[in-house]
């Protein structure tokens, strides 16, 4: 069960093995798409692992990376025409970056790392685990880009109107996307705090 | 002529693939350690970037889109294939990654001496990929236009990765708090370059 829960904290896949990066940031000036974007991350590495597991015997070695990068391709287009058709709006947000987690290292690195020599349901349950400890920084950097910059949350007016009529501003720089790397800079910064007092 | 150049100096500085879109980060923080391997692998991504762009214009618009397989006869004059294009695109990109690799083995050593170790690693950078799905989105309207920001891209990823470099070098004298060392202070100086490229944004 331990090795499961890694990925939520210990291993997570952004803050210590800095993978999957690329599309983690562009994605959090708000809560929503960050949200629908750590789903489609989930499914996309949860199935692809489930997959690459049946086949992993019969996958010759030479040629495994093209057959990874066509099951994983062949998840993104499933996901892809979900989200199209049922939430065009954040699909339309979103652009390029659902197609980029093909190229989302984590799930290259959980098949290479773990689907490629464990059974399908283990596989299954650690796609869904590195799915989730990716999500989970998306959300924490979105909730505080969205909560500054724009002062609402999933949309939600959060801060109150009299305050602003008090003179508070929205500070404009959290939407932008250099802010987002800070903020990731800063939660590693926190955690290896935490981790090197206890 | 002015709309192609205008496109170049557009991708280089104000949409910077990695201050503005944030592609291929993570071969950007795991080979930045110094600046020589930095451009080797800049250069790579400079030229992958060059060769697939216009190669996946040219499929796009001739297979792909709506409207595409017009010159194949009426009966396919509305087909959209453009759910493919994701498949088709990282196909190419990586079967063009190993017909490179097979190239400059055979006739440029040296070429392949400095990029070797690099290009396998290109087929699944999402600088590379992002790309050609930018290339999609903004609907170029001629070869030459994907192309010029197939080039402006790259040499804006091989600016910004050679610019971390060179910091992250005299980064090793800096007194850092212990905790920050390594990546966190990593994304908190890419944060601030990219700052600093906003200003482009003006222009």
């Amino acid at each position: 069960m331990k090795q499961y829960l890694g990925p939520l904290s210990k291993d997570n896949p952004v803050l210590v093995q800095t993978l999957g990066v690329c599309s983690a940031l562009a994605v959090t000036a708000q809560l929503k798409p960050a949200v629908v974007m750590a789903l489609s991350v989930t499914v996309v590495c949860a199935c692809s692992n489930f997959i690459i597991s049946l086949l992993r015997n019969t996958i010759p070695p030479r040629i495994r990376i093209i057959v990874q990068l066509l099951i994983v391709s062949f998840f993104v287009i499933l996901v892809d025409q979900v989200l199209q058709a049922f939430v065009y709006d954040i699909s339309k947000l979103l652009s390029v970056f659902v197609g980029l987690i093909i190229t989302n290292c984590i799930i290259m690195g959980r098949l290479e790392a773990f689907a490629l020599s464990h059974k399908p349901l283990p596989s299954l349950i650690d796609g869904v685990m590195n799915g989730v400890g990716y999500g989970l920084v998306l959300v924490v950097v979105a909730f505080f880009r969205e909560l500054l910059g724009s002062g609402t949350l999933w949309n939600y007016p959060i801060v109150p109107e009299s305050w602003y009529a008090h003179g508070y501003l929205n500070n404009g720089l959290m939407i932008l996307p250099p802010m987002a790397l800070i903020l990731v800079g800063t939660m590693i910064w926190g955690r290896n705090r935490v981790k090197v007092k206890s | 002529m002015s709309e192609i150049f205008n496109i170049f100096v557009r991708s280089v500085f104000i949409d910077n693939m990695i201050f503005a879109y944030f592609l291929g980060m993570c071969s950007y923080l795991a080979v930045s350690k110094n600046v020589k391997t930095a451009f080797g692998l800049g250069w790579a991504v400079c030229f992958v970037l060059t060769v697939t762009v216009p190669v996946n214009y040219l499929i796009d618009k001739y297979l792909l889109r709506e409207g595409a397989l017009a010159w194949l006869g009426e009966r396919f004059a509305s087909t959209d294939l453009s759910f493919l294009s994701l498949i088709i695109f990282i196909a190419v990109i990586a079967g063009m990654v190993q017909l490179l690799e097979m190239v400059f083995e055979r006739y440029l050593p040296a070429l392949n001496m400095a990029l070797g170790i690099f290009l396998p690693l290109i087929a699944v950078n999402c600088a590379i990929l992002g790309g050609s799905l930018f290339m999609q989105e903004r609907n170029f309207p001629t070869v030459a236009h994907s192309l010029s920001y197939a080039i402006g891209s790259g040499l804006g990823w091989l600016l910004a990765i050679t610019a971390f470099a060179a910091i992250r070098e005299r980064l090793k004298y800096a007194k850092i708090p212990p905790a920050l060392q390594g990546n966190g202070i990593a994304y908190i100086i890419t944060g601030l370059l990219g700052i600093g490229f906003m200003c482009f944004l003006g222009m």
